[in-house]
């Protein structure tokens, strides 16, 4: 054998371990795909995730009730002239975190002072928007474990975060935003439909 | 015959003569038998601390053979995850035993961890050339918690699943892909069926696996550097003439038998809470999850079980979603970085200076007083306490290149500290 045949081609061996070690990797990186796509939200789970509908013409003035839409609570409140005009007072908007509701989520229609397509309903999902537990009507003022100058609203027992009767968040407490309003419609004075809002406004 | 195996010479009993047949097939066998036990020398002056490592295993094996009983009857289904618990512990013959040993098994595990770390703190085990033992073990910390966390939905009572929806929630602090990392950590819109189904294959197979492996990785890595010691002292300095280290013994058979006193001790007071405490007052089985799980109700008080209170209530001392997560993650990750942080020029406690004791008393006490008020209602005056002790948590770790560097130090000696008994 001549000592040419025994030299190592460096240049060549570089090239093929690039070349390999570079195929070998975008294979891997493509069999991974369908695994982590596997954990995605099925076409079953997608399609559970269609519009309820919500008796409302029961609810007492003062208080809510709570209506399971995609496995998450919707909280629907029926609100007194006193709680509306609350939400207005300076106790209330100057203590608040995004007052506006301008960095929160909420379909357009239920961008105002009150959160809401009827001033009297308030529709919003029970998820806090900290960590996601269930947050708690707290509608009378001066509760005795909020304080005195508690407004009303809605408390978080995971993290003590606090919202007020319109679901904005309070200042100094660990949620960022205010509670998140699904899409929602009236289908007639005593029906609410939630998760859908085609030809909304009603 | 095959020239490569050489006929043993012949042995005078028949296990004997089994045993070099095996190894004339198998020579590693009998080297592996050698480095591991009767010819890895470990310092002779291992104390009280030196318990845990090895319960660590025990619990382990505890908790693989414990839960294999349990997959045999249970369904990791949202319909009948909750019911099949209950079967278990009612119909089941044994199985409310082979269950209490698996839920008693989780909390005993962090304990024993917990004190695994802390005798690391003390006897500066972390440091040169440990730093490769220390970072498998926290990786093996990392696992465990995530072990525990998804064996804690699989009941599907409400606190299971509240405490999942706030610890997968945590994910979604993360800015922009957050929202969309947590619905596909969750495989649906909410904690659902698929994602109980999908915790349950990562709690019974990926995770063991993982935990098997790093713990092997653990091991290796500590017999190729041989074990620390309470003086901190490098023990294979000064060797006797047949080459092993003067203050060495073989971990078999004179650890083995030591380890076994811990082990009956151990049993004894696992046995203790497995028959008469199970559910410890609430801590090791949270009350609130004796009720199925309801995705329209959070439970009054949740806190999660009391291993992972500390870093809970770092998180909610603070009044910013991201920020507090960041925290909580800094809270663990910092761990990691100890081999590193720490500049003293001795490893034990009990050649450094008042500094290091202090800080490292002042974080003891922190770590607890932060797991008793993750456990407690988020009152303003509680949170204001956890701000405290969160604070002096992260001091011990961003002071520590400082304090150790100018701490005053007592010189080591050569050989260990050691009274015959």
């Amino acid at each position: 054998m001549s000592s040419d045949a025994e030299a190592i081609d460096g240049g060549r061996r570089h090239f093929l371990l690039v070349a390999t070690t570079v195929t070998g990797l975008a294979g891997a990186a493509l069999t991974a795909v369908p695994f982590l796509a596997s954990w995605k939200p099925s076409a079953r789970a997608q399609a559970l995730g269609a519009p309820v509908d919500a008796d409302i013409s029961k609810i007492e003035a003062g208080s809510f009730i709570k209506v399971n839409w995609r496995g998450q609570a919707v909280y629907i409140v029926r609100r007194t002239p006193e709680m509306i005009a609350k939400l207005k007072t300076p106790e209330v908007t100057g203590n608040l975190r995004d007052p506006e509701s301008n960095e929160s989520e909420q379909p357009a229609y239920a961008k105002n002072d009150v959160r809401a397509l009827k001033p009297e309903f308030l529709v919003l999902l029970g998820v806090c928007t900290h960590l996601g537990c269930a947050p708690m009507g707290r509608f009378q003022p001066q509760d005795a474990e909020l304080g005195a100058t508690w407004p009303g609203g809605f408390y978080c027992p995971c993290h003590g975060s606090k919202f007020d009767l319109a679901g904005r968040v309070f200042k100094d407490v660990p949620a960022p935003l205010n509670l998140r309003i699904p899409p929602y419609r009236f289908l007639n004075d005593g029906v609410v439909q939630i998760g859908a809002d085609t030809g909304a406004a009603a | 015959m095959s020239a490569s195996i050489q006929n043993p010479p012949a042995a005078k009993t028949r296990s004997g003569a089994l045993m070099e047949w095996v190894h004339a097939r198998a020579p590693r066998l009998r080297r592996f038998t050698k480095e591991h036990l009767t010819e890895y020398y470990a310092p002779k002056n291992f104390n009280f601390w030196y318990y845990f490592g090895s319960l660590a295993m025990l619990v382990l094996v505890l908790q693989i053979v414990t839960g294999i009983f349990l997959t045999m009857n249970y369904k990791p289904s949202a319909t009948e995850a909750f019911a099949s618990v209950e079967y278990i512990m009612r119909d089941v013959d044994w199985g409310w035993l082979i269950r209490y040993m698996h839920s008693t098994g989780a909390s005993a595990f962090f304990i024993v961890v917990y004190l695994h770390m802390f005798r690391g703190l003390l006897y500066g085990s972390h440091k040169n050339p440990r730093e490769l033992v220390w970072i498998f073990g926290m990786l093996i910390y990392l696992c465990l918690m995530a072990e525990a966390f998804m064996g804690y939905l699989l009941p599907w009572g409400n606190m299971s699943y509240w405490g999942a929806q706030v610890i997968v929630s945590l994910f979604g602090a993360i800015p922009g892909i957050g929202e969309a990392l947590v619905e596909w950590i969750r495989g649906d819109y909410y904690i659902s069926d698929i994602t109980l189904n999908r915790f349950f294959a990562l709690h019974v197979i990926a995770l063991p696996i993982a935990l098997l492996g790093l713990v092997v990785a653990h091991l290796l890595a500590l017999h190729e550097v041989g074990s620390n010691n309470p003086d901190g002292i490098d023990i294979k300095k000064v060797k006797g003439p047949d080459g092993h280290p003067v203050d060495g013994i073989p971990f078999h058979p004179y650890y083995t038998v030591k380890d076994l006193v811990g082990v009956v001790v151990f049993a004894a007071l696992f046995a203790s809470v497995v028959f008469f405490a199970p559910e410890m007052g609430g801590y090791f089985l949270e009350h609130a999850n004796f009720e199925v799980a309801d995705p329209l109700k959070t439970p009054e008080h949740i806190a999660p079980v009391w291993y992972f209170t500390p870093f809970y209530a770092i998180l909610r001392a603070v009044p910013n979603k991201l920020l507090g997560v960041a925290l909580m993650g800094l809270a663990v990750v910092s761990f990691f970085f100890l081999p590193w942080l720490d500049r003293s020029k001795v490893r034990s406690v009990r050649y450094r200076g008042w500094l290091y004791k202090g800080f490292l008393t002042a974080f003891a006490i922190s770590f607890i007083a932060l797991g008793y008020l993750g456990l407690m209602p988020a009152t303003p005056a509680y949170t204001n306490a956890a701000r405290i002790f969160a604070v002096i948590y992260f001091l011990f770790f961003f002071l520590m290149p400082w304090y150790t560097r100018i701490d005053q130090t007592k010189p080591v000696p050569d050989r260990v500290t050691y009274h015959a008994h």
